[in-house]
Parts: C-alpha cells; structure tokens; sequence
C-alpha cells in the first residue's frame, strides 16, 4: 500500500513542487522540497505567454478534440451499441466478432496506415486528422452494448412502440437515461484517451497551432534540448501542471455517475 | 544539434520512427520511380538569383532556435518570397513526418533541417535534392570538409551544412584542481589517471557520465581513427574490429570496468543536475555546449573550462564531429529552385550567419571559424576563456573519412537494448556490446534489403 501510494502519489507531489520552480533552481535545489524562490505564478503566466501564448492554443485545441472527438465517440458508441443490444439483423454476430477484434488492436499500430489513408484524402495536418480517428471506439461500443442488454428492459421498450413511439423518440426520451451511468463512463474512458493520445496527433500534425497539449508539451521538451536554445523546463513542468487539471476536474465531477454505473448490473434485479 | 533522448516515450517513438523511415526506403528502393523526373531541374546560381527576385512561397521545417530570426531577416531581403516556418518537432520526431510525407507523396517541406547522421539515410531513398544540379559544387571551400564530406554522398550534395559539432573536452576546473589534477589531460592515460584520483578524491564525483549512447561511442571510434560502417552501394559492412575501433574500447574499458563513470543518462535533469554540482566533472562532447552548459547548469559559472579533446598519443590533434545539421530541399519541392536560393542564402550568406551565431550556434563556415571577432570573444561563463578559439581549433583537426550507415538513427536507437544490455548495465566489456550491437544492425539490414558483409 504504501509503495503504491509512493509509486501514484509522489510523482504529482514532484510536479507540483517543481513546478514552483525558476528554470535555475530546478538543477540547484532539492528535487522533492520548495526552494527560496515561489515561482508558480511567474511561470503560470510565462507559460501562458510564451511564444505568443501557444499554450493557451493548445488547450483550446485539446478541448476541440476532446470536445468533439471524446463526445462524437461517445455518442456513436451509444447508438451502436444500443442498436446492437435491442435489435436482432443479419450480420450481427459478424458485427461482434469484428468489434472484439478491434478493442485488441492497439491504437499506435494504426497510426502509419491512417496517416497514409488520411494523407490520400487530403487531410493530414488539420483536425479531422485527429477528430476522425478518435470518433471510433470499439471499447466503448463493447461497453454500451453489454451496458445496454441489462440496463434498458425490453419490457420499456415494448411499451414505447405499443404506445407509438417512434424508435429514435423512444431512444432519445427513454433509453439514453437509462443507459446514462454507461454513457459517462465511456465519456470518462474516451476523454482521457483522447486528452492523452499522444502518438497519432505526433504523426498526423506537423503545424505546431494544431498540436493537443501532449505534443506540445513534448516539443518544448525537446526544444529546451538541443544547442544555443532556451531551456524551459520550468515551462514543461508548469505547462504539464495546468495540463492535468481539467482531466481530474472532469473526474471528479463525472465520479459520482460513475460509480454507479460500474455496480449497475452486477447484482441480479 | 544531435541529441540522443534516453525517456523511455521519445525512445518509442524514435524507434517508431525510425522504423517507419526505413521501411519507406525499403519501398522507394523496390518500386516508386520517385527519381524519374530528376536531371530536367538544372541549372546554374544564376537560376537561384531568378529565382529570388521572381518570389514565391516555401516551407521551411528546422528546430533551430535562430530559424525564426533568419526567416524574418530573408523575408526582409528578399520581400517577393514568403516562407512559411513550422517546427515540426525536434529530430526524430521530426524524421518520423518527413518520413511519412515523403512517403505518401505529399505534405512534405520544401526544405528542412536534417542530422548530419540523418543524411545518408535520405540520400538513399532518393528523397533529396542534389545541389550541384545548381551549381552549388562551387561552395565547397566555404566549409570545413568534415561538415561539407556529411552532406556529400556519392558526388551529389544533399544539403549545406548549417552548424558543426567538433568535439572538445569540457571539464569542471574547479573538481579537477581539488583532486590534483592541475593541468588539463592532453593523452587518453592522463584523463584516466584524472578520472581515478577525482572519484578517489570524492566517491560520489566521476570524471564524466556514459550510460551507454550510441552517438557517443561513435564518435569517440571516429577520434580513435576507427571505421566501422562501411558502405559501398547497397552492400554493408559493420566492422568493430579494426584497429581504431580497438584502441578506443581498450581505453574506455579501464574507466569503464573499473566503475570510474558516472551511469546517468544524458540530458535527464539528473545529469544537469551533476554538470551543476560537480559530481560529473568533464564531458567529451561537440562544440555547441558552450550555450546548454551555460542555460543548464548556471550554477556553476566560472567552474568549467574547454581544452582540446585528448588523444592516444599526445602528439598530433584530432577530433572528431558529433552532431551538427544540414538543411537539405526536399525533391517534393514545388519550387526547387527558390528552396535551393532560401538554402543558400540560410547557410552562406554572412548576414543569416550572424544571427545563426549570437543565438549560440557553433558554425561550419571556414570564414568564421577563421575571424577574430569569433574566437576572440571571452566567455564569462568559463571565467573569461577564449572558448571559441580552442573550439575552432579543433574544427580544423577532424579526422577525414567518416561514414554512417544509410540505417544509422535506427542502429543509434537500438545501442542501448543491446550495447546498453549488453556492456553497460553490468560494467561489462565493451567489445562484447558492441558486438551485439553490430548482430542486430545485421539483421535488420538483410531485413531492409540491404547485402551484408
């Protein structure tokens, strides 16, 4: 427990210290105490400000993505996987198959063929580049599939249609809050994969007013390396800081749903 | 301005990268007649000043910090030609797009920023553009022939070169007085008798760091008159028995068998941390550390020195090069003849050197390395030194006739899981590493299609 607790918890504690720091006391002073100097401020601001105020770019770009791509993906994975769950059509076991296949294909070892595909169409180094492939999410579908065999009775559903409901209505007034505990969680597995994906923007973008935060951040990483440049690794400290922020925002206020949502289903009705 | 990153993300995506290049050039190598409309671009210089005055837009992809002050003072000279500056990441990460671009055909700059080490593997797949078809062959005595023999490849020249890294030895003054060692090591023994009585002096110093880089021990088999990589057409030929070879891993192995280095790896906040504080007292690098040491570890101002690099045998200087670009036009161009301008003026004309030097570069043009007004400048970082002119010097003692493998990023990605396993997690011999090294290089070359010898 503890080791865990070392192993989750003092790698936030070293950042959030060292983000206090100026770029000079970084390398003189201890790494996991403040120094003389309380920078924080300085470096919010500097960080903000730095090469016209790229970062705050960034983190708009990254709420583009996570925006549209997590909540397009979410929605999607909704649809799909209740259309799957409630109704009987050929080629339905097919569907199954191909999705189990996908959730095992990591995301990295589409990269190259999607940037080839997408290079084809036009589209590399603009945000669809990164929006399109992130709309797609086997694991959510998988999620909202088996979610929504137990938590939308076909009982409800008869109901709807005997009473004239359209499918879409029914789906739209009923299901969706049935399936809502589901529905976060997907929203809260695909936000975070999409505010981290690192490997696919890296490959698709190559105009730095379009990179999400994880690249950014990285290119000022590297920036700060290499000869004559001006290191800013108090930057990258505080720039990744700031980054974590609205991903444990967003956790906390989506945690209450999702709590729920995992034990739904898991005890017989 | 080569740096090998030791995080286990850009490792990854290094590797990637590296991967993805090779497997295109593989690909161009088999099918894609990318070269079928070579040779209707030629011309002379004066196409070049057509060109220029005829105007037209560019994009340029260079990691450089001056990049942007260049671009700015070009646009100013030369107000019909728009160029459109993205930094598109940082070396491997920025092989991996161009790579990728040049590979789907387009999206790819008109001119970008390549590693020395980079080049050949560029070159191979027929993605850049031969300057001479310009004329450029004219340039030549301009540049040292160690930077001008990086960008040349078979008589064709793929770029010009921008900065150069001949390598010296930086040394913390201060750690090497207090254990003794008064006057600095001019021979390979000496900085091994330094290294002993530094650690001796205080267990937790060591003479430098090495945890085992790829681009380093290259190097250091440059300075030792080594020639490894062999390459003569399609055929490769790995070879770290040769005398030079030997006589570096005889040298290195007494300081590394014996414990006397310092196992951090580079560029981490640790390391910065002991350039700062003394505990990794000297480092064997390029000339363009001067600014890092100064950015990095201004903790210890007036604590650092430069002295030439030692040798083998006291006598006759020699150095060799680690790090260090070009920028090359990339066959992709639209507009080849005004990137081949923007290509030149970047890398010849005085005023875009300027800039390229007061941001801390270290140049590759024999006309600067030869002016007072560069090697007399005093350093108050390493308490009033002339480092320029020590770092000059060595520019002019590089030795002649290095190679890399058309797959060296790959081979320099993959030092640390075999070499690095291998000799220097265990404190091992470095032969043994170096031979695991050259086995994996090997068979991913037979794999690329290449003939091994």
């Amino acid at each position: 427990m503890v080791a865990f607790l070392a192993y989750t918890v003092l790698p936030l504690v070293w950042l959030v210290i060292n983000a206090s720091k100026t770029q000079a006391d970084l390398f003189d002073s201890f790494g996991l105490w403040f120094s003389d100097s309380f920078a924080l401020f300085t470096n919010i601001g500097d960080t903000l400000s730095y090469n016209d105020g790229i970062f705050v770019r960034w983190i708009l770009n990254t709420l583009l993505y996570v925006v549209v791509g997590a909540g397009g993906a979410t929605l999607l994975s909704a649809l799909a996987g209740y259309g799957l769950a409630k109704f009987r059509f050929p080629g339905r076991s097919a569907v199954f198959a191909i999705v189990l296949g996908a959730v095992a294909v990591p995301g990295t070892a589409l990269a190259v063929p999607t940037f080839l595909m997408f290079s084809k169409m036009d589209l590399t180094n603009t945000p669809w580049a990164v929006i399109i492939p992130s709309l797609i999410s086997p694991f959510g579908l998988y999620l909202m599939w088996t979610y929504a065999v137990e938590a939308v009775p076909n009982e409800i559903l008869e109901a709807a249609r005997v009473d004239g409901a359209g499918e879409l209505r029914t789906f739209f007034t009923i299901s969706i809050r049935l399936l809502a505990p589901g529905i976060v969680t997907v929203l809260l597995f695909t936000t975070v994969a999409t505010w981290n994906n690192y490997f696919l923007p890296l490959i698709m973008l190559s105009d730095p007013d379009w990179y999400p935060l994880t690249v950014g951040l990285n290119q000022w990483n590297a920036q700060a390396q290499s000869a004559g440049s001006q290191p800013i690794f108090n930057l990258v400290l505080t720039g990744s800081l700031l980054s974590i922020i609205p991903i444990v925002a967003a956790f906390l206020v989506l945690q209450r749903q999702w709590q729920s949502g995992l034990s739904a289903g898991s005890v017989k009705a | 301005m080569s740096r090998k990153f030791r995080n286990p993300l850009t490792r990854l995506v290094v590797v990637t990268g590296a991967v993805l290049a090779l497997g295109s050039l593989a690909a161009c190598g088999g099918g894609s007649s990318s070269g079928s409309d070579e040779g209707t671009v030629a011309g002379t210089q004066a196409d070049l000043d057509a060109a220029l005055t005829k105007g037209g837009e560019i994009t340029y992809w260079s990691w450089t910090p001056s990049a942007k002050d260049q671009v700015d003072a070009f646009q100013k000279a030369y107000p019909k030609v728009k160029v459109k500056l993205v930094n598109a990441g940082t070396n491997t990460d920025q092989y991996t797009k161009l790579t990728n671009a040049i590979n789907a055909g387009s999206g790819a700059p008109d001119v970008a920023q390549i590693e020395y080490y980079a080049v050949p593997q560029y070159a191979l797949s027929d993605s850049l553009l031969d300057l001479n078809t310009y004329g450029m062959n004219e340039l030549e005595s301009s540049y040292t022939a160690s930077t001008w023999g990086s960008v040349s490849v078979d008589g064709k020249l793929y770029g010009l070169p921008q900065d150069s890294g001949p390598m010296a030895m930086f040394y913390n003054k201060k750690v090497f007085t207090e254990a003794g060692v008064t006057k600095a090591p001019t021979t390979w023994d000496e900085y091994i008798d330094a290294a002993k009585k530094i650690h001796a002096k205080n267990p937790k110093n060591y003479i430098t760091a090495d945890s085992g880089d790829g681009g380093f021990t290259s190097s250091m088999i440059w300075q030792a008159g080594g020639h490894p990589f062999n390459v003569d057409g399609n055929t490769l030929n790995v070879n770290f028995d040769d005398e030079g070879t030997k006589k570096f891993t005889t040298m290195w192995n007494q300081l590394h068998t014996a414990g006397l280095l310092s196992d951090t790896p580079g560029w981490t906040d640790e390391w910065f941390r002991g350039l700062t504080d003394g505990s990794i007292a000297s480092l064997i690098t390029g000339a363009w550390m001067p600014g890092n040491l100064e950015a990095n570890a201004a903790g210890a101002s007036g604590d650092w020195a430069v002295a030439p690099i030692p040798t083998y045998d006291g006598a006759t200087a020699v150095t060799a090069e680690n790090g260090g670009s070009a920028q090359s036009v990339i066959k992709q161009s639209k507009n080849p003849a005004l990137a081949a301008a923007f290509v030149r003026w970047l890398n010849h004309d005085p005023a875009s050197i300027e800039i390229f030097l007061k941001s801390g570069g270290f140049p590759s043009t024999t006309a600067e390395l030869g002016d007072p007004a560069f090697t007399d400048t005093k350093s108050k970082y390493f308490g009033g030194q002339e480092v320029n002119k020590v770092l000059a010097a060595a520019a002019s003692t590089v030795a002649p006739n290095w190679n890399y493998l058309p797959i060296q990023a790959y081979a320099f990605t993959i030092f640390g899981d075999t070499a690095g396993k291998e000799s220097y997690t265990k404190n091992g011999d470095i032969n043994a590493g170096l031979a695991k090294w050259k086995a994996a290089i090997d068979t991913y070359a037979k794999q690329q299609g290449f003939t091994v010898k």
